[in-house]
């Protein structure tokens, strides 16, 4: 049982290399049979496995298919193996699913592209690396799979490789993201020097023995992970390449920069809860970072007028209220918000993707307005998705969100509980402000791209359609207060108690009352939230334009995004490229290597230059060197030797 | 009167005469048939020299060496003026400055 676990992994690297291979010369069609053929059998499967993963009695739910051992090397033993448990079988299922609807969607938005095998051979490749992230059993295959999406990542942000925007984008999150990795792998380094294991098995099971509770060693190696994590998933300081992600097609953006690739962080997260658990100084930077990440971000979105860069931000922001859930040991709601975050957030830039497709090209929602009317489709489930985002009840966010900032609440971190519901009002506000600026209001629309303006195809369309029909209801699996009745608790819960201690039971006393207040509390700050932009972007346009006249200081401050990548560039960037260009390649290069090359030639050349002179190749003249050496030989016999 | 007889400084002298006018002759001209001339005045002089021992020292060998050195200067004289032919072939000259493609 089990044991085809491999093939769902391997499905879409069977699909990225035969597009990769015979892209270029085959029909469209058999691209996109080949690309959503794969990805659509590796989701069947998915589903199949999971379903007998559920089967299983509670405490027997870890499925493991080992393939092969792949290193061994003294004490390292490394096998390819997969591990189905409820943690990887909850992103295991996001993954296909939604990278699966995005792959559907991505033929109709790339239709017109001229590389479309390319497209599809990159993302089919993401989704064999995210899934070797997700199911390896052991830290190695996740750290392939983290540097494969990475490597994917930069490939789709640099699609429109011609672009200097989108190169330079893509280089951005490289850079950015080998920060994050190489803290991952001293991390995963101090683990194997530690446990002798990289198994989560093995580390797992023994990390009561060989560490402290709150240890050097076990703190050490939770923040070198964090930091991985922090670069993935994009938290501050690493968040700055994700906005510029957006430089890559839409639905790369709501498949990896939204759906799936950033989360890995929160999966790596929660997959070494055990380890965190033992490390309180760890989930206190875990927690601190989330909560400043997700009111950071969150104002940032405030006044951009891009609207993919407006869901580039949210996605930072809702990243963090999962670190922040993470931190305080509430992992069963991190996952479950990056559950509800996949579903509405993939929905969100599909939408926006659908619009961008329908205006020929445009971004700047100050150039939409009034699209109701022209693209209903798209304007309904990017509402729904909005209200779900902005924690509006019925919809999946607002469980979610509201379980972490319950879960916050409860933990006793008041001023982060504080923190993050200002920062969820701040969303709703920001959130419905795209939403009446691109789709209410008077129409802004250039007269140019009015004249092609069109709904998307079906192709499009139905898959906005289901992920808004599961951004309002998947937030069902965790309806809080009734005890059963919180389907994903009881699922992934017992994976998280290992090694927790009084916050292991905050799920079993739980008042109603204060739930149920919380729950109010929450929803009225959305309310507000939204009230906010309907008054400012519908009713009363003319306060807004006084507002910004007279708040023009942090207007431009926030507009410019705190001016975070200009002090970036003046720390970090502009010193290392003037140290690199000056020092390393005028000195370095230049005079020590090139001299020391350069040197070893002329130094022969100058010496054979000398010795060349005693063959000037006249036959006299080696004559009379026979003649004098002779004379000299003579003379030496004769008279000088005694 | 003293009886004109050659004395073995004599024939020394000569020899040493003959063998530096060879030797001038290899190191100063540039004719390949005229150095090569000038190498066998040298082996001559060489000859001169065994040949006046000889009778001074009444020792026949170095009138066995005569031959000798006669012998290899014939065998010398084949193969030398072949490689002079064989350089006039290619070259159209036999002047040794102009042979000089091994320079350094």
């Amino acid at each position: 049982m089990g044991n085809y676990l491999w093939v769902i992994v391997l499905l879409p690297l069977l699909g990225a290399t035969v597009n990769g291979i015979l892209g270029p010369v085959v029909k469209k069609n058999t691209v996109t049979a080949f690309a959503l053929g794969t990805t659509g059998l590796s989701f069947i499967l998915a589903v199949v496995a999971f379903f007998q993963l559920v089967g299983l009695p509670a405490d027997e739910r870890a499925i493991t298919n080992t393939v092969y051992s792949w290193i061994e090397v003294g004490d390292m033993n490394v096998n390819v193996s997969f591990l189905l448990d409820p943690l990887s079988g909850l992103w295991l299922l996001v993954v296909t699913g939604v990278g699966f609807l995005i792959h559907v969607y991505s033929v109709g938005y790339m239709d017109h592209d001229h590389s479309y095998w390319r497209f599809f051979t990159y993302l089919n490749l993401f989704m064999f690396s995210m899934l070797m992230l997700v199911m390896g059993d052991n830290y190695l295959l996740m750290f392939i799979g983290w540097e494969g999406v990475g490597l994917c990542s930069y490939l789709l942000i640099g699609y429109d490789y011609h672009r200097d925007a989108a190169a330079v984008a893509g280089k951005k999150a490289f850079v950015m993201n080998r920060i994050g990795d190489f803290g991952f792998i001293l991390g995963i380094f101090l683990i194997f020097v530690t446990f002798g294991s990289i198994n989560y098995h093995d580390v797992f099971g023994s990390a009561h023995n060989v560490l402290t509770e709150g240890g050097v060693i076990v703190t050490a190696i939770a923040l070198l992970l964090f930091v991985g994590a922090v670069g993935k998933s994009a938290q501050i300081p690493l968040y700055t390449w994700l906005p510029d992600a957006m430089e890559g097609p839409t639905p790369v953006s709501a498949l990896i920069h939204a759906a799936t690739m950033v989360t890995a962080g929160v999966y790596m997260v929660c997959r070494s809860a055990v380890l965190f658990n033992m490390a309180p100084t760890a989930m206190m930077v875990v927690a601190v970072i989330g909560c400043a990440t997700a009111v950071f971000a969150a104002t940032i979105g405030l006044f951009q007028k891009d609207i993919k860069r407006v869901l580039a931000y949210s996605t930072v922001s809702q990243l963090g209220y999962m670190f922040m859930a993470a931190g305080i040991g509430a992992y069963v709601a991190a996952a479950f918000h990056v559950m509800t975050h996949a579903f509405f957030k993939a929905c969100l830039f599909l939408g926006s993707g659908s619009v961008i497709h329908g205006l020929s090209g445009e971004q700047n929602m100050d150039k939409m307005g009034d699209l109701k009317k022209h693209m209903p489709r798209t304007y309904w489930t990017f509402l729904i998705s909005t209200l779900a985002i902005s924690g509006i009840f019925p919809f999946a966010g607002f469980f979610s969100k509201d379980e972490i900032l319950y879960s916050t609440y409860n933990s006793g971190s008041l001023v982060l509980w504080g923190i993050a519901s200002v920062a969820a009002g701040v969303t709703a506000f920001y959130m419905f402000r795209a939403v009446f600026m691109t789709f209410h209001g008077e129409s802004r629309v250039e007269p140019e791209a009015m004249k092609h303006l069109h709904e998307s195809p079906n192709v499009m369309t139905m898959p906005l359609i289901i992920l808004a029909g599961l951004a309002t209801v998947g937030g069902f699996l965790g309806i809080p207060m009734i005890e059963g009745a919180n389907v994903l608790h009881n699922f992934l819960g017992p994976l998280f108690e290992a090694g927790r201690h009084e916050a292991a039971h905050d799920t079993a006393h739980h008042s109603a009352a204060l739930e149920l207040g919380l729950m109010g509390l929450s929803l009225g700050i959305a309310i507000i939230g939204i009230s906010l932009a309907y008054y400012f972007y519908i009713k009363n346009t003319a306060l807004r334009d006084s507002l910004y006249g007279t708040f023009k200081g942090i207007h431009k401050v926030i507009f410019n995004k705190y001016y975070v990548d200009e002090i970036y560039d003046a720390i970090f960037t502009n010193p290392i490229v003037s140290v690199s260009r000056e020092f390393l390649h005028k000195v370095i290069d230049v005079v020590i290597i090139d001299g020391l090359v350069n040197g070893v030639g002329s130094f022969f050349t100058t010496l054979s230059e000398m010795a060349k002179r005693m063959q000037p190749g006249m036959v006299r003249h080696y004559a009379l060197t026979m003649l004098v050496v002779s004379i000299m030989m003579v003379s030496y016999f004769l008279w000088g030797a005694k | 009167m003293m009886e004109a007889v050659a004395s073995l400084n004599h024939y020394l002298i000569l020899s040493a005469v003959l063998f530096s006018i060879g030797v001038i002759g290899v190191v100063t001209r540039r004719n390949a048939i005229v150095i090569y001339m000038s190498i066998e005045v040298m082996l001559n002089a060489v000859n001169l020299t065994f040949i006046a021992f000889s009778n001074h020292l009444n020792d026949m060998g170095g009138q066995v060496f005569t031959f000798m050195v006669m012998a290899v200067a014939a065998a010398e004289a084949a193969v030398g003026l072949a490689i002079i032919i064989a350089l006039f072939r290619n070259k159209n000259t036999v002047d040794v400055d102009e042979v000089n493609l091994l320079k350094g």
